[in-house]
């Protein structure tokens, strides 16, 4: 019986122990995550304008986003779009990058920085530069287009072409991705390549066999950050329809509207979450939003590790 | 009233606005031991933000019991955050009238009622407009601080050129004139354009019609507050005018005009530099040119009218800057003093006024002698007293309901709307059902 008793203390001691060496990490977890997760879960079932208290509505937010919201169907439709053409064009971009950048043999470091730099630009600065590079009228792009005899497109100023012109903006930062994709291709064990060579294998099979096997990991890695930052699409599409649809307008005044532009074409999930909360005054039905979102987000990620079994190899894994 | 455009230059006004406020309130606490401090926030920056001060400097020289700072450029963001967190200034203004539904309804500004009552002011002495968008189902809890008025402009120069005497009057002279006034390039393209309806090309083409409302007599509700776009023939009958108009440049070569035009607020504004010879704009246009472009032959007068209500000539839209006190204030009083001074005595709003150039909101203010005469000025005065002059609905949503007329017009435009009436139908029920949304959180 003593023993017992004295067994339960000293785990007890243990465990909190645990408890006091993770108390700031609990903390700062459950300040800025847990906290604000639980409250977006409650005020998307109240109808809430920031003012004044939130007023309980049950699932009216929901019914609402599901069955009435005329603008939710092109936000989920650019969304997806989004993600499914920029996260592999990013992947593969980014991969065809780091695998030259990992071939150089001269000027490695100046080489690496270039390609690197444009992730290093603010989103809000890139997304400027690039709607004054693709301006359809006084735009570089398109002027040196028209001396090669081309009518370019209108870029960011028409609904077919906005979200290509993001498009291209992504490809143009990857650097983040590249940067991890070229540590993990210097990191592919030599031997493997020599023993594959050894066994006659051309540069094509010592990539499909060696090369893509045992950097797997890592493109599920950018894969699965690409599609949630792809489910969170926000500063670039907000800052290019305000600049393209150019009515910025005077710091303060907000009665213009221009985010989606053109035609909707830049409306994605996470900017009518934007206008919904914080233009409209009705938060409620934005934390209806960001809780599909989260459930959405987690859904995905879920498949694509699952999923991910079947083509991912890590290396000195006890399988 | 519209300028800045980019956040970054805000940035660094306020920035620069901070540090001078906190130097100005240093060197003012010498000026009686037990004056007040009290704070208001303005979305002004800049030249605009300099005149404002003066305003606000004369009304402190005259008041030893208070202290007032002013804070410039602040948008509505700021404004709900600091009432949120109750630590709140003792004055706010807000450039997006649209959204006294919200701060009137839920408290956020307080209700000014009891300060009219006691001080015995009658809002009668302010126009119409202006009077709807400072309350909300009779709620007042703001009040007008000068207004933007949206009337035509048109380049005399050109006209003579074109044979032409006097301003437009009715939307098929207007199409008339657009059309004899535009020049193209060889390769077709458009090199000076009569008049550009695009929407959402400057802020005369506001893309939910705001501007264009009151020219045909549009009506957005009905006595029950149901959206009447598809039953007031009026708005079909605008998106059709400005349509053949866009299909007549070819919407395309609209769209590249528009991409090579500068900025609004910019010295290179396509009116300005010989672009365009005809616009619908606000009143502040008046004041850019003459800073700009001060040898530009222009003139000014209210924008034409639907060909079949020539009764509506001289109506214009209006909008304004609202100005309240928000709840959790310190000192009620000496904000409501303050807000009395800046909105109901001719003298401060005719000064504020000159130094804007925006329209000033009180019926005695609008002929004070103090208003340096302008006769392009002028044309806006008379527009903003006009009964028939209207600003957009205020509803619990803000300009959510815009949002929506928005997504629709810039389909129509394009092209891309099929058929207009079905169309329109089809924006009432989501109108309705948003703003039932807004609400009560309900669906129905």
């Amino acid at each position: 019986m003593e023993r017992r008793r004295a067994k339960r203390k000293a785990a007890w001691r243990r465990r909190r122990l645990v408890l006091l060496l993770m108390a700031p990490w609990l903390i700062g977890f459950g300040t800025f995550f847990g906290y604000p997760l639980v409250m977006s879960v409650y005020l998307s079932f109240t109808h809430y304008d920031l003012l004044s208290s939130p007023k309980w509505i049950g699932t009216a937010n929901y019914r609402y986003l599901f069955t009435q919201d005329p603008q939710i169907g092109s936000a989920v439709r650019n969304t997806i779009w989004i993600i499914v053409v920029m996260v592999p064009l990013q992947v593969v971009f980014a991969l065809g990058i780091a695998m030259m950048l990992a071939r150089a043999r001269r000027g490695v470091g100046i080489l690496r920085t270039i390609f690197y730099l444009p992730a290093l630009a603010p989103p809000v600065a890139a997304t400027l530069a690039f709607v004054y590079i693709l301006n359809p009228a006084t735009g570089p792009v398109n002027i040196i287009l028209k001396h090669l005899g081309i009518d370019g497109p209108l870029w960011f100023q028409s609904p077919s072409w906005s979200k290509p012109s993001l498009v291209i903006l992504g490809l143009w930062g990857v650097g983040n991705i590249m940067i991890i994709f070229l540590a993990a291709i210097l990191d592919v064990p030599r031997h493997l390549y020599e023993s594959a060579e050894l066994d006659g294998a051309g540069p094509l099979q010592r990539f499909r066999w060696v090369t893509l096997p045992t950097i797997s990991p890592v493109i599920l890695f950018s894969v699965v950050i690409g599609v949630i930052a792809g489910l969170q699409y926000f500063t670039q599409a907000y800052v290019a329809a305000n600049v393209a649809s150019g009515q910025a307008s005077q710091a303060g005044d907000q009665t213009v509207n221009n985010l989606g532009y053109p035609e909707a074409s830049t409306l994605f999930y996470p900017v009518l979450l934007y206008q919904h909360g914080f233009r409209y005054f009705n938060m409620g039905y934005a934390s209806a939003m960001s809780v599909m979102l989260l459930a959405v987000a987690f859904v995905v990620t879920v498949l694509i590790i699952r999923n991910s079994r079947r083509w991912v190899h890590y290396v000195g894994a006890a399988k | 009233m519209r300028r800045v455009a980019i956040g970054l230059l805000a940035t660094l006004v306020l920035c620069a606005v901070v540090v001078a406020a906190m130097r100005t309130s240093a060197s003012a606490g010498t000026k009686t031991a037990k004056a007040t401090n009290i704070t208001i926030w303005v979305g002004w920056s800049a030249a605009e933000l300099k005149a404002f001060k003066g305003v606000v400097a004369e009304y402190d020289k005259n008041h030893p019991e208070v202290t007032v700072k002013v804070v410039g450029g602040i948008n509505d963001d700021k404004i709900t955050a600091a009432i949120r967190s109750g630590n709140v200034p003792d004055v706010v203004s807000s450039f997006t009238s649209a959204n006294v539904g919200n701060y009137c309804k839920s408290g956020a500004w307080i209700d000014l009622k009891p300060f009219l009552t006691k001080d015995k002011i009658d809002v009668g002495m302010f126009p119409k407009t202006s009077q709807y968008y400072t309350q909300y189902n009779g709620k007042r809890c703001a009040l007008p601080l000068l207004a933007d008025v949206y009337g035509f402009y048109y380049n005399k120069k050109m006209f003579k050129a074109a044979g032409l005497k006097g301003p437009p009057k009715t939307m098929s002279q207007l199409t008339a004139y657009a059309k004899k006034l535009t020049k193209r390039n060889s390769d077709g393209s458009i090199k000076v354009a009569g008049y550009n309806p695009f929407l959402g090309f400057y802020s005369g083409n506001a893309p939910d019609l705001t501007v264009y409302a009151p020219l045909f007599g549009a009506k957005w509700i009905d006595s029950g507050g149901k959206s009447i776009l598809s039953k007031d023939p009026a708005w079909a009958k605008l998106l059709r005018w400005q349509k053949s108009l866009i299909d007549w440049y070819g919407y395309t070569k609209l769209q590249k005009f528009n991409a090579g035009a500068a900025d609004e607020f910019s010295a290179s504004h396509a009116f300005e530099i010989g672009k365009l010879a005809m616009m619908i704009d606000g009143e502040w246009r008046v004041a850019f040119i003459s800073r700009e472009h001060p040898s530009l032959d222009y003139g000014t007068a209210p924008a034409p009218v639907d060909d079949s209500r020539p009764g509506l000539y001289g109506a214009g839209y209006v909008n304004g800057t609202i100005i309240g006190i928000p709840k959790g204030v310190k000192h009620k009083d000496q904000a409501w003093s303050l807000v009395k001074y800046l909105t109901t005595n001719s003298h401060a709003l005719a000064v504020f006024s000159n130094g804007v150039r925006n329209v000033p909101t009180t019926k005695a203010s609008l002929t004070s002698p103090d208003i340096k005469p302008d006769a392009h000025f002028k044309t806006f005065l008379q527009i903003f007293a006009n009964p028939n002059s209207t600003t957009s609905p205020i509803t619990a949503a803000g300009n959510a309901y815009g949002t929506l007329i928005q997504a629709f017009t810039v389909k129509w435009q394009a092209g891309h709307a099929g058929d207009l009436q079905k169309g329109l139908q089809k924006l009432d029920k989501q109108i309705d059902a948003q703003l039932k949304q807004a609400q009560a959180g309900g669906v129905p």
